[in-house]
């Protein structure tokens, strides 16, 4: 009876299985496929083993471009999830303005990712830009298509205005969360408001800032429509994040082999992140 | 330590809305132990949160023997809280649990450490002061949340709110065991806020019933069981609550659908005087069998439940239903039971309120 109920359940699955592997695991192979042969058209095809990997990791394009890559994550992280933190503890508790002040919040998010570079594009020209116009007209010399570390400031705050609500939204949550009870307590006790804040929020919002962590990391990790369309990757290289590079070499140069061992490599540096930050969040609940 | 007065105190949460709590005037002695007893939404949390000052009063004031609290953040006032479910801090041990309340008030940690373990070792808590708070089970985080009352030597009160509702109910025995040692250590006073009147029972020395905001009586266990000064007390206490019935009273008996049952002559001058809604009430377990010959109403027996050391009758007295509790090795024949209301156990109520009390019982 119960080896008839398994069977069952393997039919059951099935459906999953087969949507999984058309959507997932057969492009994922055929990447794995693409990455270990030269090819030249549908009937002439060479295996050339790891040639593929060797070239990308010796590639200084792609370094340079993994170097920014990293430099650009940390920099969002540091960022956002201190002032996704900081700004969630503004917001109010209760009464009319939390519906207000979430649905502002949420607007940003809700804009098409290439429409979020577009504004910002607009709005950071030094020519008719309001924010361009403006820095310039207080002496600054402003000019993101121009200035590298322009580009960079403003590819950051454009970043930071898209996705720093979604560090705040979820971190409201974890707030929202915790029981009244737990800030009496700490009133009696004495405690101060950093106090509260290190012994009771910070805590208690582990699990929501895991989850925020993981997937500003991620996204900002594989960022590509809003800098594509801000700077498109200038001023020279400035701002050429990796998945940009990737997407010159896969279908602006036709590279196929070497952007799919290099999508591989990619792929597998965000796995290996994210389970690293996923450790080290956890174990911290264990030291003690 | 000190005696807690509530000096005509009151609370609406809107202002010119309902009374959370009604007007009241209560002194909790210094070294007390008492139960405040209700249903739930009674205003009991209320009055917890105001007396620890998380919430400030909307009429009258509190006062901490001569000092007047009201105005005063829970801080500032010596007063520890344990809540409903264990409040810890999750990533301190339990030493730093303890000492948080001392070190918040920047004292020295040669006497936190001296002070804390002092207090461990009274709660049981020694083996376990360097381990995780966060991973002990229900009861050893709800005595740590005791702990951060008693940690300090100012504290002039612990509070309870329903602290033993997530604790297994074998292990719950224990901690209110526990609870009873450090009173009788401590000599401090303490309020147990609850709804189950056998924590209650069990737990005070006083009981503070309450209903609808308002202080129905304080009393001693047995004077809640035997004179309970409002019929709410009466349903509220006892397993199963008293008997009432609507009554006329004449002379010095109460007329129930037609039965003459005597009641003391003095209590049925007073509730002639009272008037209003006159009820007569009796205890389930204080109605007793007839004698041969002895004078005794019938009740129709409905069912008769055997609950081990004694039997429940549910039955009818004319129209009103009612409880009797007899012996086990009562023998109950027919339909039919002749019961006595013995005189010094039958109450008269007037408009719910027990007559002739005065102010005494009165909230």
């Amino acid at each position: 009876m119960d080896k008839r109920e398994y069977q069952w359940a393997w039919l059951m699955v099935l459906p999953v299985v087969l949507v999984v592997a058309f959507s997932a695991i057969m492009p994922l192979m055929t990447v794995v496929n693409y990455s270990l042969q030269d090819i030249f058209g549908p009937d002439s095809r060479f295996f050339v083993g790891t040639e593929w990997f060797k070239e990308v990791l010796r590639d200084p394009a792609l370094h340079g471009a993994l170097f920014r890559q990293i430099i650009f994550s940390g920099a969002v992280l540091l960022i956002q999830i201190p002032l996704g933190i900081a700004l969630a503890l503004c917001l109010p508790k209760k009464g009319p303005w939390v519906s207000v002040s979430l649905v502002l919040l949420a607007l940003p998010l809700l804009v098409p990712w290439n429409v979020v570079g577009t504004i910002w594009q607009v709005f950071a020209r030094p020519d008719v830009g309001l924010a361009g116009v403006f820095l310039n007209s207080i002496g600054l010399d402003y000019n993101y298509t121009g200035d590298a570390i322009d580009a960079w400031v403003t590819v950051l705050i454009m970043d930071v205005w898209h996705w720093t609500s979604l560090v705040i939204l979820l971190c409201y949550a974890g707030l929202q969360a915790i029981p009244d009870a737990f800030y009496q307590a700490a009133r009696i006790d004495g405690a101060s408001r950093w106090a509260v804040f290190r012994y009771i929020e910070l805590p208690k919002l582990k699990g929501v800032l895991l989850i925020a962590i993981l997937l500003r990391f991620i996204f900002s990790f594989r960022i590509y429509a809003e800098p594509f369309v801000l700077t498109g990757g200038g001023p020279g290289n400035a701002t050429t994040f990796l998945s940009q590079r990737l997407t010159t070499m896969a279908v602006g140069q036709f590279d196929l082999g070497p952007a799919a061992a290099f999508s591989l490599i990619y792929f597998l540096i965000i796995l290996l992140f994210s389970y690293v930050f996923y450790l080290t969040i956890l174990n911290m609940d264990r030291e003690g | 330590m000190a005696r807690i007065e509530l000096n005509n105190l009151a609370h609406q949460y809107a202002p010119g809305g309902d009374y959370a709590l009604q007007p009241m005037q209560h002194v909790w002695e210094d070294g007390g132990a008492y139960a405040l007893l209700g249903p739930s939404g009674c205003g009991k949390t209320t009055l917890l949160n105001i007396i620890s000052g998380l919430l400030q009063p909307s009429e009258g004031r509190v006062m901490f023997g001569d000092r007047d609290v009201t105005t005063l953040a829970p801080e500032q006032r010596n007063i520890g809280q344990v809540f409903q479910f264990p409040v810890i801090y999750d990533t301190m041990s339990v030493f730093d649990n303890l000492a948080f309340p001392l070190r918040n008030r920047k004292l020295g940690e040669d006497y936190v450490a001296r002070r804390v373990t002092h207090i461990a070792t009274m709660l049981g808590l020694d083996g376990v002061l360097k381990r995780r708070a966060n991973n002990l089970t229900a009861d050893a985080k709800q005595k740590i949340s005791l702990g951060r009352g008693l940690v300090r030597e100012d504290v002039a009160a612990v509070l309870f709110d329903e602290p033993l509702t997530v604790i297994d109910p074998h292990l719950k025995w224990q901690l209110r065991r526990k609870l009873r040692e450090v009173h009788e250590q401590l000599n401090l006073t303490l309020v147990y806020v609850t709804h189950d009147q056998t924590e209650a029972l069990t737990f005070a020395d006083k009981v503070v019933v309450m209903l609808a905001g308002q202080v129905l009586q304080v009393g001693t266990p047995q004077d809640l069981f035997e004179r309970p000064a409002h019929t709410f007390v009466g349903y509220f206490i006892g397993s199963p609550g008293m008997n009432f019935f609507d009554c006329q009273v004449e002379g010095s008996e109460a007329i129930v659908d037609g039965e003459r049952i005597p009641v003391d002559p003095a209590m049925a001058e007073a509730a002639r005087r009272a008037g209003g809604l006159l009820q007569l009430g009796i205890r389930p377990g204080l109605i007793r069998p007839a004698e041969d010959g002895e004078p005794g109403h019938t009740i129709k027996v409905d069912t008769v439940e055997d609950l081990g050391d004694y039997e429940l009758v549910t039955g009818h007295l004319g129209q009103h239903k009612l409880h009797v509790r007899l012996e086990a090795s009562e023998k109950i024949s027919g339909d039919g039971l002749r019961v006595v209301f013995p005189k010094e156990n039958a109450l008269l109520y007037s408009d719910d309120r027990l007559v002739g009390q005065g102010e005494k019982n009165g909230g």
